[in-house]
């Protein structure tokens, strides 16, 4: 079983959920997020105050698979959060131990 | 007593009470998240306070009798305690004290929201680091020995009007010279925030700020409008140069915005139409809305021109009470000493062939920022020496909602 984390630009979002449900997956978590890499901060105004902001928003999906599915996963994130500019994000492959249905008690693939 | 006059006057004593709420807005958007309801508190403990200080003693110093020293109007006297004179004349029946169309209650609660929202416009500059208990003693005080006297040299028939012969329709030198000089004195003896210059900080929510400013415009048609005293032509005038010369203001505040920094914000916008409104305060019954146009552009371009400047003193008045209505409450009393018109409200200025006009008005803004600055700085030291004025540095750097209100603005989850 994998664990893949994926960070994306928000605008990509939901072209990736429907890529995601086209290849099976049976679920997915997302949530707001800031973050800096390659891609420079910008510059906020207030009243003739100008600020450099470092952190950029993103999203961060989370997406709990079988290892046969993984392969396809990691290419429908890859080519559809793709715009070819810098800051389109990166994805991350973990290793996962265990999974529990927490209202069944079912383990390990049966509970993805 | 005339019942459209009065109709109007209960009308905009309302609108003007609104202001307040608008206030807390525009400045709760432009705080950290963590001083949030603390700023929202600091406005809306003046609608607290300042009733009671104003129905007690307030409302006679200001506007019941004029005590002189030589011909020199100073202050009321306190016949009107308690507005217990009221009673005696059978509350709210005809106004005894000037002679208008309406109700001695229904003037007592109109200049009371002016009384109201001028402590709370020092709000802005204390922001995120003023303690609440001091904030409230202060403003308490501060809403008898500087809003009263100063609200009656201006309009209870003190000095400034009788002797030095300015004029003031609606508040630029009693609501908003005397605010932004309080602030300005304020600042000085508390000091600026922790990190100042050093860190980040940024609005937490700005549509609050727009929300605040657009109540606030709303508002202002009772604030200057209704400051004509009678629903008549003198008051739609305000109402018209009050329109034009905040939208004109917004207008020139984005156009510097683009010019210097290559964009228009909201907030840019909001501040302009503030500063637009304060700056036509003074002169909204004494102008035509063609030289409303001029006041307007003066407000947008000079406030937002008082800011940047802002950055080479050491002072930090977080949320821009002096480059707003400080400066925005000087070009207003100034210019209504060029373009007033005898026409419209009985007083002609400069560019009207009374050049004496405008120096009256400058003598007046003089005494209005001296006496205001000076009597709130000798306030602030002593509740500095006694009470205290700041929260402790590991109290602001939580937040002052948590460390003074036990509560949070946001929170997270369900």
């Amino acid at each position: 079983m994998k664990l893949i984390i994926a960070y994306i630009n928000p605008f990509k979002l939901d072209e990736v959920r429907d890529a995601l449900r086209e290849t099976g997956v049976s679920g997915m978590s997302a949530g707001q997020i800031q973050g800096f890499g390659r891609q420079a901060g910008h510059t906020e105004t207030y009243r003739g105050a100008e600020y450099e902001v470092d952190f950029v928003p993103k999203v961060r999906i989370e997406v709990l698979v079988d290892d046969a599915l993984a392969p396809a996963v990691i290419s429908a994130i890859e080519t559809r959060a793709r715009t070819d500019s810098i800051g389109d994000g990166k994805i991350a492959v973990l290793a996962v131990e265990d999974v529990i249905r927490i209202r069944t008690g079912e383990r390990g693939k049966d509970a993805i | 007593m005339d019942t459209g006059d009065t109709a109007w006057m209960l009308t905009s004593s309302a609108l003007v009470l609104l202001m307040t709420p608008g206030l807390a807005l525009f400045y709760g958007g432009m705080v950290r998240a963590k001083n949030l309801l603390a700023m929202l508190m600091k406005n809306y403990v003046a609608m607290g306070v300042v009733t009671v200080t104003w129905i007690l003693v307030g409302y006679s110093l200001a506007f019941s009798g004029d005590w002189k020293l030589g011909d020199w109007g100073i202050l009321g006297d306190l016949k009107l305690f308690g507005l217990g004179e009221f009673n005696d004349r059978q509350l709210g029946t005809d106004n005894a004290v000037f002679g208008l169309t309406i109700p001695d209650a229904a003037h007592m609660v109109f200049q009371m929201m002016f009384a109201i929202i001028t402590p709370a416009l020092i709000a802005g500059a204390v922001a995120e680091r003023m303690k609440f208990s001091a904030w409230v003693w202060f403003i308490g005080i501060w809403s008898i020995i500087v809003y009263a006297p100063l609200a009656h040299w201006v309009w209870g028939g003190g000095f400034i009007f009788s002797q030095i012969k300015a004029v003031d329709y609606a508040g630029g030198l009693v609501v908003h010279i005397n605010a932004g000089a309080a602030a300005l004195a304020l600042v000085l003896v508390l000091g600026p925030r922790t990190g100042w210059k050093q860190t980040i900080i940024r609005p937490n929510a700005l549509p609050l700020t727009v929300l605040g400013a657009g109540l606030l415009w709303f508002g202002w048609f009772g604030f200057n409008a209704g400051s004509a005293l009678a629903a008549n032509g003198a008051a739609a005038n305000a109402f018209v140069t009050t329109q034009v010369a905040a939208a004109v203001a917004a207008m020139a505040w984005v156009i510097s915005e683009q010019v210097v920094h290559g964009r228009p914000t909201t907030l840019g916008f909001a501040s302009g139409a503030v500063a637009g409104l304060v700056a036509i305060t003074p002169a909204a019954g004494f102008v035509s809305p063609l030289w409303a146009v001029v006041i307007g552009i003066a407000a947008g371009v000079l406030c937002f021109t008082a800011l940047r400047i802002k950055v080479a003193f050491n002072f930090d008045d977080s949320l821009d009470v002096v480059a707003v209505h400080l400066v925005g409450g000087i070009v207003g009393a100034l210019l209504l000493g060029l373009f007033a018109d005898k026409a419209i409200g009985g007083v002609d200025g400069l560019f009207f062939g009374a050049p004496e006009q405008f120096l009256r008005q400058l003598a007046s803004v003089a005494v209005a920022f001296g006496y205001s600055f000076v009597v709130s700085y000798v306030l602030a030291r002593i509740l500095s020496r006694t009470i205290g004025l700041r929260v402790s540095e590991n109290e602001e750097r939580q937040g002052l909602d948590i460390t003074q209100h036990h509560e949070q603005a946001w929170v997270l989850g369900e």
